[in-house]
């Protein structure tokens, strides 16, 4: 049993915690070094460099922050045009307290950059949706959490908090239990604006809102889409989120770093040890340690696994809301086989909670390959029977080809990620542009498709449960390597149980971590992985105590969804539902 | 005329053999509470039986209860698992889904109920015609589960009666049958009587 064996028998004598000292990342140096060249190839006075980052880090003067994105973003050297992330972050004894923090990519040069702003409690910042439309819905989440309020904002409102809520709710000083309670009568109606393309147009029919949602068989949970019909054309789309609102940033907050662990499992529940992977991995790399090889492939094995269910999921509910049923009876088989391999691991069926800071709660049980293996036989031929039951049918083809296309250009400029942005002919891919956990030692490919519509969309999604196969073959080919699953360093793990009981150090151990957690260095840090339906990053800020600061995360679902209201438009209900499906939108990752 | 008993002997339901149905003098025997599932079974066999309304109502309601999936969460996935091909469960005759709360009887409260989604989910209720039954699944639906938070509902009873708690975060699939077959008792014995 490994939980015997992953301590050695000679004491500890890596480093002591390192707590309260400042945070130096392993790349702080190259990152530091690529920041000076930024700057100065953009020559922009705007901007002061921020030493020791895992990334290059500016801070930005306040007034000027969307003049400085539109620089990034139409510098041809640096072209930072996908829009990740937008969010807040409080320090309350600092006079300026709020820090609005952005962070693009750029697809030409695979690097990112962040750049914060510092915002006091009456101050506004310019908003930024006139160079990247994704952040449209990032300020308004700004707004809510913070009150930080965006100037030319179109829509300044509330986005994941009811209308009846009063203060905001991620400052420091808001207690995490105060509820607001929301009645009927305080509902908030909306009314979508009517696109332009189609406000003057004149047409027989008697223009009608309809709402859809939060609860409708074809919203996939707590998706709301208030849509406004001329005939059967929707000419005006808005939809509404914070339907699974769970708070699970201030939730952080408030438990230790393992702690957390559970509430990851619920951002992304068709895929949750991937959210498992990713936090674990951004907490590794705040402490400067890194999961032994045995637990990096199990990870790896369980996240593709994963990937594949998460695509089932996705394939057969959107088949089904085309009205193709049988496909959802047939693939539904297959995935309980996986949940099955996961409920082998750890114990549970479908949130597994099993990777730990630092590798992974038990060790795999002894058939675990066997086991794969006969997985990895079994789902090639439901996925070709599946692909045999759509491809050639004609109803299917006309209900997706050409349905709610999204061009690139506003695919990037709306932060698509994932599969949805591979449909629109971008290669990116986490697992291939910065590779974790070993990714790079595998030889597969990123499928693309063009065209950007709903048949592109499930035509990546086929191809990648392919690609996910590739690579379990290869992992299960190699063997596991022996060895623990988790890191011998009792500042991080638990020590065994039967040590704990026959020695002092070790009980002392197991006592400071049970009581005052996992203690990282003072700093920032963020890890992207590539979640079931795009980048899934976690932002963790440390303060050297056993709780988180701040975790953020950055759900890819949110900017999908964004962009929803502008595919459908001009298009009929029937194929609103059929793109919502292909999109794969999870409402616990998009409304954490 | 020979009566045989059938299979139970504490039975009191004797049954005509070569017989049809009505054809003999007897108006039929009077049924226990409880046995009247099994020998309805015996129906279609060329026998008759009498029973009482509230029996067979409870009988015929609660081996075809229709759900309405209220599904916000997690607990949604792992109630596609059940109602999916391998833990099947229309074996119990629940597996008609209804997405309009009208058509209903059973509301499935799966997952996380947040604030915002309060109002929602007591409209739906009310929308329901009776008799009309709630399990809760889950930890969320409970009690609020581990979200101890500004937004989140700390269990659904805050608005809606609940007929059955699931535990579990979230509960297996077996679980959830096992709430629907605790459900099917509870009917069976008449405990939920609402209009």
């Amino acid at each position: 049993m490994s939980t015997l064996t992953r301590y050695s028998a000679i004491p500890y004598t890596g480093p002591a915690p390192t707590n309260r000292a400042p945070y130096v990342p392993k790349n702080a140096e190259p990152a530091n070094a690529r920041g000076e060249a930024i700057a100065t190839t953009l020559g922009n006075a705007a901007m002061t460099q921020e030493r020791g980052q895992d990334m290059p880090t500016f801070l930005v003067e306040r007034a000027r922050i969307a003049d400085v994105l539109r620089n990034l973003a139409e510098n041809p050297d640096l072209a930072f045009i996908l829009p990740l992330d937008c969010f807040g972050t409080d320090y309350p004894d600092r006079e300026e307290r709020f820090d609005v923090v952005y962070q693009l990519y750029s697809l030409k040069n695979n690097e990112r950059i962040r750049l914060k702003v510092r915002v006091g409690e009456n101050d506004t910042v310019p908003t930024s949706t006139g160079v990247f439309k994704s952040f449209d819905w990032f300020e308004r989440e700004v707004f809510d959490m913070f009150g930080v309020r965006f100037e030319g904002h179109p829509n300044m409102r509330r986005i994941l908090c009811h209308e009846a809520f009063q203060g905001h709710a991620l400052r420091k000083d808001y207690d995490p239990a105060q509820r607001w309670i929301l009645t009927e009568q305080n509902v908030a109606r909306i009314i979508p604006k009517i696109d332009p393309r189609f406000a003057t147009e004149d047409t027989d029919f008697e223009r009608v809102t309809l709402n859809l949602g939060p609860s409708h068989p074809a919203t996939h949970g707590t998706l709301r889409i208030v849509v406004t019909l001329d005939g059967e054309k929707i000419i005006g789309a808005d939809a509404e989120i914070g339907y699974l609102h769970r708070c699970f940033e201030k939730m952080s907050e408030t438990h230790t770093y393992q702690q957390v662990i559970p509430y990851t499992d619920r951002l992304n529940y068709c895929s949750a040890i991937i959210n498992n992977v990713g936090y674990a991995l951004a907490v590794e790399k705040l402490l400067g340690i890194e999961a032994p090889a045995r637990a990096q492939q199990v990870r790896l094995m369980l996240s593709e696994f994963w990937r594949i269910a998460d695509h089932i999921v996705c394939i057969s509910a959107n088949l089904v809301d085309i009205g193709a049923l049988t496909n959802y009876w047939y693939l539904m088989q297959p995935r309980e086989e996986i949940i099955g391999l996961t409920e082998a691991c750890s114990g549970a069926r479908l949130l597994p909670s099993y990777v730990r800071v630092g590798g992974l709660a038990v060790d795999v049980p002894s058939n675990f390959l066997e086991q794969a293996q006969r997985l990895v036989d079994m789902l090639p031929r439901y996925i070709d029977d599946v692909e045999k039951l759509i491809w050639k049918n004609r109803i299917f083809r006309e209900r997706v080809q050409g349905v709610a296309v999204i061009s690139k250009e506003d695919a990037i400029n709306f932060g698509f990620t994932g599969p949805c942005l591979r449909a629109c002919g971008v290669p990116y891919d986490v697992r291939k542009a910065s590779p974790y956990i070993g990714y790079e030692t595998y030889d597969w490919d990123v499928p693309i498709a063009e065209g950007g519509d709903t048949y592109a969309r499930f035509l990546v999604r086929f191809e990648e449960m392919r690609q996910s196969l590739r690579i379990l073959q290869q992992a299960i080919d190699r063997g596991l390597p022996a060895g623990p699953v988790i890191v011998d360093n009792p500042y991080v793990a638990l020590p065994p149980k039967s040590k704990v009981y026959n020695e002092m150090e070790s009980l002392i151990y197991h006592f400071k971590l049970i009581m005052h957690g996992i203690q990282p260095p003072v700093g920032e840090t963020y890890f992207q992985v590539e979640g079931g339906n795009g980048e899934l990053g976690f932002y963790v800020v440390s303060d050297g105590t056993k709780n988180p600061y701040r975790v953020r995360v950055r759900p890819p679902c949110f900017p999908l969804f964004e962009a929803f209201g502008q595919m459908i438009t001009g298009q009929t209900i029937p194929d609103a539902i059929g793109a919502l499906g292909s999109l794969n939108i999870i409402a616990g990752e998009l409304d954490h | 005329m020979p009566i045989e008993k059938i299979d139970n002997p504490n039975s009191i339901i004797g049954r005509k053999l070569n017989q049809l149905p009505g054809s003999g003098p007897e108006k039929g025997i009077q049924t226990l509470p409880g046995e009247s599932e099994r020998d309805i079974a015996d129906f279609a066999g060329g026998s008759y039986l009498t029973t009482t309304v509230d029996t067979m109502v409870n009988w015929a309601r609660s081996n075809s209860l229709w759900p309405f999936p209220f599904g916000t969460a997690c607990c949604a996935i792992e109630f596609m698992s059940m109602v999916g091909s391998h833990y099947d469960v229309s074996r119990f005759g629940a597996e008609v889904v209804r997405f309009s709360p009208r058509q209903a009887d059973l509301l499935l409260v799966e997952g996380t109920i947040v604030d915002k989604m309060g109002p929602v989910l007591k409209k739906i209720y009310d929308q329901m015609p009776e008799p009309r039954y709630v399990i809760a699944m889950g930890a969320c639906a409970t009690s609020g589960g581990f979200y101890r938070a500004y937004h989140v509902m700390q269990g659904i009873d805050e608005i809606i009666p609940v007929d059955i708690w699931v535990p579990g975060c979230p509960p297996t699939p077996d679980g959830l049958m096992y709430g629907i077959l605790k459900l099917k008792e509870k009917i069976d014995r008449g405990e939920i009587r609402r209009s």
